[in-house]
């Protein structure tokens, strides 16, 4: 069994700083494991097989230089609403389905300089709206946990491919939940940073004052190495945030003590149905056991974060898509005039999901209705982010689902509701700006004769506290281990 | 907070998308659905409330007024839909005098 692609990516910058594997051994067993398995989990839209290797072999002349790499020819999959110079970035999108990026996202740029090694672009939701990877334009992400599900949304190429082994870190962007569900679908850690931590540049904007970047990857300590390359003021963005970050990877916890982790008195789980509300009263019974103090938090406003942000989201999105209109990139549709043009073009070039959050966003903002509608939710938004200053008044973590359910059938969400529902637990945190993060926290079968599926805990703070958040996230991963209690039923090592 | 009916129509004209018949039905509703649970925000005592626009400090970035690289001009122009010559090139925008 040839454990590469499975390997974490600590262990692989280890060998490859250590001269023990070479980066391009490394790629191109990922390479191979990703052309054997990828036509089964469509993580992937484009594969960089040659860039790859440059990559790699760019990575080898620095290693046998002296350098050492934090993550030395670590396998990355990018979800393709992050621009990489050269390669084709389209947001999922028959609007950008043949645009080359002209320029690199920042993220990606850093993750590459700490030697990672691009292995493709991933499936998303078309311009991250959605939760399952369904409204993709350009492909099917399948779960490699079970083909038959969704492998969650919208980041859910670069979670499936991570859990198909089909890289050791994946990168996501989060604006409701998009990397925090699809991490807990795919028995991943997904982290999504405090708002500002990691910059936007190069990255497609749907919401601008939500989306943030954020790793996926098959342990925290990967997830912590990936954050600490990211992190940091990036002057081509305006709120990328200027202070020291943190380093979080060599300050990974082994215990809860002297921490007191918040439950939500409103995200009582019983409702969820017994065998996932067992799940949670077991994951807090854990952090308990690990020497945390459990206490009872309320957040009366997080209730409202679904009607929030499904006023904030669209509207910014309106607005930011504004620029698809034909002119200068991506798809024309021709017409008799520039107006019809532009209606041509959009009508033809956006999915059903991406029109109606535009429709709902233009509503909002249109005169008449912003007061009533965008401000009121603006307004609705500092109340929520109050209440998690309240909570944290008396805590110092708070731990709740990362999704109400685990992974579910394709097709099974048509009414759009029901698929919002899915980022209830998530989008508060992202109206609030805080740093929150799914780890996997144990197996629910959704009925009798299927098989088992990984559920999240989510945990967050306060703004700025990756470190705190992300040492706990190891100490209570160490501590339960529920990620390798099974495989993916597609990709493992073969 | 009032539960008017949108007028998808007029939206989409606004938003620059052609809608069909069938689709103007189908968001009509949906659309309908959603601003029947965005209702709830009207609960909220909201009158003392600030507008929250960014949660996370932010204030004005201003840059020094020099020249900077930027991206190439054909590179850019390469993936325009239509060019001619250093332009990008759109339908008649102004009709022609008579």
């Amino acid at each position: 069994m040839d454990e590469t692609v499975s390997a974490t990516a600590a262990s692989i910058a280890d060998a490859v700083n250590a001269k023990a594997r070479s980066a391009r051994e490394v790629t191109d067993a990922m390479l191979a494991h990703v052309d054997a398995v990828d036509d089964r989990v469509g993580a992937y839209l484009t594969r960089l097989h040659d860039l790859a290797r440059a990559q790699a072999d760019r990575v080898d002349a620095r290693v046998a230089a002296g350098e050492k790499l934090p993550l030395a020819g670590v396998p990355l999959a990018v979800k393709d609403n992050m621009c990489l110079t050269g390669t084709r970035t389209t947001c999922g999108s028959k609007i950008l389905e043949h645009w080359v990026a002209p320029y690199t996202n920042t993220a990606v740029a850093r993750m590459l300089d700490a030697g990672a090694i691009p292995i493709g672009k991933t499936n998303l939701d078309e311009f991250a709206m959605g939760s399952s990877c369904e409204n993709s334009a350009l492909g099917v992400t399948r779960n490699p946990y079970d083909p038959g599900c969704v492998p969650g949304g919208s980041s859910g190429g670069s979670a499936a491919a991570v859990a198909a082994n089909e890289a050791a870190i994946g990168l996501g962007s989060d604006t409701g939940g998009s990397i925090r569900e699809p991490a807990a679908f795919c028995n991943l850690v997904g982290f999504k940073p405090t708002y500002g931590r990691i910059s936007r540049y190069g990255l497609i904007a749907f919401a601008s004052s939500l989306d943030q970047i954020g790793p996926f990857a098959r342990t925290v300590e990967d997830a912590a190495l990936a954050y600490d390359a990211m992190a940091g003021h990036d002057p081509m963005d305006s709120t990328s945030i200027d202070r020291a970050v943190e380093s979080t990877a060599d300050h990974l916890r082994t215990d809860l003590r002297g921490l007191k982790v918040g439950l939500v008195r409103e995200f009582d789980t019983e409702g969820l149905g017994g065998e996932i509300d067992a799940v949670y009263k077991k994951a807090y019974a854990d952090l308990e056991a690990l020497g945390a103090e459990i206490v009872e938090v309320g957040l009366p406003s997080a209730k409202y974060g679904l009607a929030t942000y499904y006023l904030i989201a669209p509207a910014e999105c309106s607005s930011n898509l504004a620029r698809f209109d034909g002119v200068r990139y991506g798809l024309r549709v021709d017409a008799a005039d520039v107006g019809a043009m532009y209606e041509a073009t959009r009508a033809a070039g956006f999915g059903p999901e991406v029109k109606r959050r535009i429709l709902i966003g233009t509503y909002a903002l249109s005169s008449g209705y912003y007061d009533a509608y965008y401000v009121r939710a603006q307004k609705a938004r500092t109340l929520i982010a109050q209440d998690f200053r309240t909570a944290f008044a008396s805590c110092d973590l708070i731990a709740c689902p990362a999704a109400s359910s685990p992974a579910f059938p394709f097709d099974s969400k048509s009414d759009p509701y029901s698929m919002y529902l899915m980022d209830y637990y998530t989008i508060p945190m992202s109206l609030a700006g805080l740093p929150a993060v799914s780890v996997p926290c144990g197996w629910v079968k959704a009925s009798a004769d299927s098989s088992p599926m990984p559920m999240g805990l989510q945990l967050t703070s306060p703004i700025f506290s990756e470190r705190l958040l992300l040492g706990a996230a190891h100490a209570y991963e160490r501590a339960t281990n529920h990620a390798a209690l099974r495989g993916p039923a597609v990709g493992a090592p073969a | 907070m009032s539960s008017d009916k949108i007028d998808v129509r007029y939206v989409a004209k606004l938003a620059r998308i052609a809608l069909t018949d069938d689709e103007v039905e189908r968001f009509g509703a949906q659309l309908g659905d959603l601003l029947e649970h965005v209702q709830a925000l009207g609960e909220l005592d909201v009158a003392a409330v600030p507008a929250t626009a960014q949660v996370v400090e932010s204030r004005n970035v201003q840059r020094a007024d020099t020249v900077r690289p930027t991206l190439d001009r054909e590179t850019v122009l390469a993936q325009a839909p239509q060019r001619q010559g250093p332009f990008f090139r759109v339908p008649r925008i102004i009709a022609e005098a008579e």
